[in-house]
């Protein structure tokens, strides 16, 4: 008892020791305070009053100058330029009401401009100038500057606007800005990038101006200005330049791209060109197309309603969003699958009487030649695209070692492409079908007739524009996937030093030499005469290994025959075109996908061979041709030009 | 009779302490009425924040230390499987996850590890009988580390370095060894350079941020610029109440939470800020007596780490607003805007007052 006693008061003895140590770093810690205030509030009171009461400062943010978009040529695709707005400070206006209502009698003032003005007043300091009006005209800049002495507060400046002067050109590669919403501050909040967008109203949207954000808006400068009491700006304490914007420097050619778009005319659909070996994207089609410069401001709703509403729905990115059934550009990856598995290695051949069943069933899976292709190896299956050749194939090689070896060229995955598509949100993966996905989707188990008809790229399976030709790019390049991605340098606009962007391997698959050789040979000969492609390799003075292919829209019933004529034109079959070229040594991978189209090598095929024509020989095609000589002389007579290129066998 | 009544209902509440409170409140009000642009709204909103306090402050001064520590555990494990509810299914506001939906009403369990931690470490000590071993000291600090991982991963800074100071006040007290303290001490700068080359560079750029607010004047660094030139302008005696004009006219952000004390600062001066000092000190002298008169381990350890962490709150706050502490969310205690912080202060003070007054209840 005595001991624990003793214990007891040894305990608190030496807890009140500790308690005393605590009061006295109390005490120290709050001396510190205490001398900090006397520091701030004696000694360094009259430093802090002239701030705090006869003049305050303000800091001006100077907003950076967006980097520019160039194609690999140097040709500008987007940049910026100066305009004038009519700008507020609310701190020094008196009566905003009123001086907004008085400003209105001498320059329009829209609902929409004070609607905007308001929300901009929300979300800044009061000492910050905000725009009431953009886009001045000449003269509503010289009736307001002659009135300026009115408006105390209100003041004239010259903004940049980001202008796209190809227009609709590549749109949907170069995307748009548009103003700074909710989403995008809430964003910029949680990246930590919201003050350096202090002063800015404008962030990438859609395309590259999104994906490369970062690069393309630079770092915002501020200046101090200190400001006497009735609110003038008295002198520029200091000034911080802004930092403007790195400039992107595409791999792709505004001239090859205004070919590629104008060969498909008035069809729907999307072409992407990839150079095999470093996974550079050469043209990027997405047919039909916008115009960006009607988002840089708010777009009206006339014009949203327009682009939103059309059937042609021109604002979809097709290459990267838009999925079809490959059809039989599917073939040549699912004839390497079976040379690899060692299903089908030459001499094999079938005798095809122009269908397929399957062991023990009467349905007949139809090939597109009714009679039949007679006796076909694995590389004549290719050149003409011989369907029963592929049902059997797919049937004995099975879904799954199927699907699992042609992932390997990038379907039913993402690319991870470096336009609007941060961590993958915007592109769609495709669709490579396997029975536990048929099981989650739908339920239900895989039938053996579905495996047949991957073999010739119909059933579930759906690509994109850009999977496709990602693909094509994989099998030229012999297996090794490189990541493909639009901008190949970025400028710094202070230093001028340009940056290449490396490319990278994304996957490498091992390939025999001679399966690949077979393969590549069939797709050569689909250029030949005898291919199903053969006019567009005709006097092609280069040579081109191709595969075409036609994917249907609506389904066809068993015993029922295909009519165009009575067809609605959107229900008409699609035509897809891969290719890649010069074939021994290839630089240039493309996919071209022409909606209702219908087949593969009269209307997707040309429009591929005037894409390789340009790329690889400079060649313009005729009608552009024309075009161009018509603006050299000026004459406006459309019937001087001459017919276009024959490509018919 | 009426007297006698009186008496009998406020025999467990400290008229001391009390009365320090009562001063603090009834400035928070004053302060309060100026940095909300004279809302008087703000201020009854305010009143009916102290008046749910007082009442949790009376409730608990009149449950007995003893009872306290019976539930210690209980609190403790109930906070951290909320801590964990809120990791797996909390409502995410501002980028982080603090907060749990009961349905009718937000929680944020990290309010109640504010009291449950220190509870828990003395309750913890107290059925060791206050050895100091390495073993109790070990256990005590995992006890202490898992409530602190999880509100760090919040993410939530300063609560969580503010919860693990408040139970680091229980290790210090029970008796943690000097040398341990020294060695923690020199590692934790030793590893300083090592954990600094592990950080990105847009991490670095926050961290230099936090300390040197000129570095991103538009930004971070926006708050802490204005309200140190409130402060100065302030001077010796302050521009006088409802006269700031710093406060007045919009420059300083978030003055009747977080940046009060600027507020406070520029409208009382020098002169004001060295009785806020007083007061506050003599509130935490008050603790700390409590604390050394305690008759139970438990008891003794509790009020010094409220106390302390009092203190803490106190410190932090005022040093983050005059620029000498980076900027963290912690508001001012007893003085800035805002029902649940007042509540967690109040049952502190109610502990303390409990501690106080049912110890001649021991004695006897």
């Amino acid at each position: 008892m005595g001991a624990e006693l003793k214990n007891y008061l040894h305990e608190q003895h030496y807890f009140r020791f500790r308690l005393g140590v605590a009061a006295l770093v109390v005490f120290c810690l709050f001396a510190l305070l205490a001398f900090r205030f006397s520091y701030l509030q004696i000694k360094q009171y009259n430093h802090y009053q002239t701030l705090a009461e006869n003049n305050r400062i303000s800091l001006v943010p100077i907003i950076p100058n967006r980097g520019l978009i160039l194609d690999k040529n140097g040709v500008i695709l987007a940049h910026n330029f100066f305009a004038y707005t009519l700008e507020i400070t609310p701190a020094k206006v008196k009566n905003l009401e009123e001086t907004i209502a008085e400003i209105s009698s001498l320059v329009e003032v829209s609902s929409l401009d004070r609607k905007r003005f308001k929300k901009f007043r929300e979300q800044s300091h009061n000492f910050e100038s905000i725009p009431i009006r953009t886009h001045l005209n000449e003269i509503e800049a010289a009736k307001f500057a002659v009135n300026h002495y009115r408006f105390p507060g209100v003041e004239i400046k010259s903004r940049l606007f980001r202008h796209y002067p190809l227009g609709k050109l590549g749109s949907h590669m170069i995307g748009y800005i548009g103003r700074i919403n909710d989403r995008d501050l809430k964003n910029l909040e949680e990246s930590g990038d919201l003050s350096n967008y202090k002063g800015s109203d404008h962030i990438g949207k859609s395309g590259l101006e999104q994906y490369y954000e970062k690069q393309l808006h630079g770092t915002t400068g501020f200046q101090q200005v200190e400001i006497d009491a009735d609110g003038h700006a008295v002198r520029v304490l200091s000034s911080t330049p802004p930092i403007p914007g790195d400039n992107i420097i595409l791999a792709a050619d505004s001239k090859l791209q205004e070919i590629a778009e104008t060969a498909f005319g008035n069809h729907r659909g999307a072409l992407v060109a990839i150079n095999p070996k470093t996974g550079e994207v050469l043209s990027y089609v997405s047919q039909p197309t916008f115009d960006p410069n009607l988002f840089v401001d708010g777009i009206d709703s006339e014009s949203w309603k327009a682009l939103n509403e059309s059937l042609d729905k021109p604002l979809i990115n097709r290459p990267l969003r838009g999925v079809y059934p490959p059809g039989s550009t599917f073939k040549p990856f699912v004839a390497l699958a079976g040379l690899e598995a060692g299903k089908r290695a030459p001499p094999y051949s079938i005798h095809d009487p122009g269908f397929f069943t399957l062991p023990g069933k009467s349905h007949r899976y139809r090939d597109w030649k009714p009679s039949g292709h007679g006796t076909v190896d694995i590389q004549k299956a290719i050149t003409i695209s011989c369907d029963t050749f592929f049902y059997g194939l797919a049937m004995e090689m099975g879904i799954e070692s199927l699907t699992s070896f042609v992932r390997h060229f990038g379907f039913g995955r993402k690319s991870g492409i470096d336009i609007d598509n941060v961590s993958g949100k915007s592109e769609n993966g495709g669709l490579l079908p396997t029975p536990e996905w048929k099981q989650r989707r739908f339920k239900q188990p895989w039938f053996p007739g579905e495996t047949v008809i991957v073999g010739i790229g119909q059933g579930y399976t759906l690509v994109t524009p850009l999977q496709l030709a990602q693909a094509t790019a994989i099998l030229a390049n012999n297996g090794v996937a490189m990541k493909p991605r639009m901008v190949s340098q970025i400028e710094s606009a202070q230093s001028g030093k340009k940056q290449m962007t490396p490319p990278v391997v994304q996957d490498r698959v091992v390939l025999h030499p001679d399966n690949v050789e077979i393969v590549k040979r069939g797709m050569i000969d689909v250029t030949l005469p005898g291919g199903t492609a053969a006019s567009v390799g005709a006097n092609a003075g280069y040579s081109i290994a191709a595969k075409t292919g036609t994917a249907q829209v609506i389904g066809i019933k068993q015993n029922e025959k295909y009519n165009e004529s009575g067809m609605n034109e959107r229900h008409l079959d699609h035509a897809l075109f891969i290719a890649y070229a010069p074939a021994e040594d290839p630089t240039i991978a493309l996919a071209v996908i022409v909606e209702n189209g219908r087949h593969g090598g009269s209307t997707a095929g040309p429009i591929a061979r005037k894409v390789m024509d340009y790329y690889l020989l400079g060649k313009v095609p005729a009608i552009e041709a024309a075009k161009d000589n018509k603006q050299l002389t000026g004459n406006t007579a459309a019937t001087t030009a001459p017919p276009e290129e024959e490509l018919h066998d | 009779m009426i007297s006698k009544l009186f008496q009998h209902l406020f025999k467990h509440i400290d008229a001391f302490l009390m009365t320090c409170l009562f001063f603090a409140l009834l400035t928070s009000l004053f302060v309060l009425y100026s940095a909300s642009g004279q809302s008087l709204d703000r201020i009854y909103a305010q009143a009916v924040n102290m008046g749910v306090a007082l009442s949790v402050l009376w409730v608990v001064a009149n449950i007995s230390p003893q009872k306290l520590e019976r539930v210690a555990l209980i609190l403790y494990v109930l906070g951290v499987l909320l801590l964990i509810a809120v990791a797996l299914f909390g409502s995410i506001s501002h980028g982080a996850r603090r907060w749990l939906n009961i349905g009718f009403t937000q929680i944020q369990p990290s309010e109640l590890m504010r009291i449950a931690m220190p509870m828990m470490l003395a309750w913890f000590f107290a059925s060791r009988e206050g050895k100091p071993s390495a073993t109790n000291f070990i256990v005590a600090g995992l006890l202490l580390a898992i409530p602190v991982a999880l509100i760090m991963k919040q993410p939530d800074l300063g609560t969580s370095l503010l919860i693990a100071s408040s139970g680091f006040y229980v290790l210090f007290l029970a008796g943690l060894s000097w040398k341990f303290l020294a060695g923690a001490m020199v590692s934790l700068l030793g590893f300083m350079p090592i954990f600094w080359s592990m950080l990105h560079d847009y991490q670095r750029k926050r961290i230099e941020i936090l300390f040197d607010p000129t570095q991103d004047p538009l930004g971070a660094g926006y708050h802490t610029i204005q309200a140190i030139i409130a402060i100065g302008s302030g001077g010796a005696t302050g521009k006088g109440w409802l006269n700031g004009t710093q406060t007045q006219l919009d420059f300083l952000p978030e003055r009747t939470t977080d940046f009060i004390f600027a507020v406070f600062s520029e409208e009382f001066g020098f002169l004001g800020n060295m009785l806020l000092l007083t007061l506050f000190s003599i509130i935490i002298m008050r603790g700390l007596m409590i604390a050394s008169q305690a008759q139970s381990t438990f008891s003794r350890l509790l009020a010094g780490s409220i106390t302390l962490n009092f203190f803490s709150y106190a410190f932090v706050n005022m040093g983050m607003v005059s620029g000498i502490l980076p900027v963290v969310g912690v508001p001012l205690p007893l003085i800035s805007y805002g029902g649940t912080s007042l509540v967690t202060l109040c049952l502190g003070f109610g502990i303390l007052m409990s501690i106080h007054t049912h110890k001649n209840l021991v004695a006897n």
